[in-house]
């Protein structure tokens, strides 16, 4: 990204900031996926190390980087053009299908 | 339900949304993005809780504590599903110019939230006397 000359408005960048925040929310998001990839691990590790709960676990981590490669994209498109391509519904559908299956293994670690 | 099924669909064939009226303004896209992604984030919240549950309160008769979490779990999965049928939803209405959609599944979510809320603290005094 170039660096904003003070005083002169670039006339392709948004007042609003649209793409910048939807850049953090995507951040923020992906934070709160690390956060529920760090719970499960620990639950993994807590119990005792059952061959189980280490499939889960690296399940879980797995969908993690699934979970980091789309936002990476995500923000990559966001980062590189002007006016940003729109998201489509199939990264919106890997983004949840991720989270989906997080739960999912959650629920294995708690049975 | 039907609906949704039909939705479905749509989640993984993005040139039909494409061909759907006009592409609105980018912003509002934009728009819909955080506000998918808002919801993405209550979703994992969801999960995370159900985790914690798992984990922070071992004191918890078994079958309360998978009760519980499986309850969270279960939320965030739907919160999580409904976040991308709503975005899909939002997303055309906008390409054909109509109203957004509107929903009570906020207001369902926010009743189960309280339930939990209220279901925890008696578990947690339970547990604490039992």
């Amino acid at each position: 990204m170039s660096t904003p000359v003070p005083g002169r408005r670039d006339p392709d960048r948004d007042p609003g900031l649209q793409p910048e925040r939807t850049r953090l929310a995507w951040r923020r998001t992906t934070l709160s996926g690390t956060v529920v990839a760090v719970l499960a691990v620990k639950a993994a590790l807590h119990g005792g190390t059952s061959a189980a709960g280490v499939v889960a676990c690296a399940v879980c981590c797995v969908l993690w980087l699934g979970f980091l490669s789309v936002a990476h994209r995500r923000i990559r498109a966001l980062a590189t053009t002007a006016s940003p391509v729109v998201f489509t519904p199939r990264h919106a559908a890997a983004a949840v299908l991720c989270t989906v299956a997080m739960a999912l293994c959650g629920a294995a670690l708690v049975l | 339900m039907i609906e949704f099924v039909r939705n479905v669909r749509l989640w993984f064939a993005p040139a039909e949304i494409r061909e759907d009226g006009e592409t609105p303004d980018y912003r509002f896209s934009l728009a819909n993005e955080r506000t998918f992604l808002a919801w993405v984030r209550t979703a994992l919240a969801l999960i995370g809780g159900g985790f914690a549950v798992d984990q922070f309160l071992p004191d918890l008769r078994w079958a309360w504590r998978a009760g519980l979490a499986l309850a969270l779990l279960a939320a965030g999965v739907l919160c999580s599903l409904r976040a991308v049928n709503h975005w899909v939803r939002c997303e055309r209405a906008m390409r054909r110019g109509e109203d957004l959609p509107v929903s009570r599944f906020p207001a369902l979510l926010s009743l189960v939230v309280a339930v939990v809320a209220v279901a925890m603290v008696v578990v947690v005094l339970v547990g604490w006397e039992g």
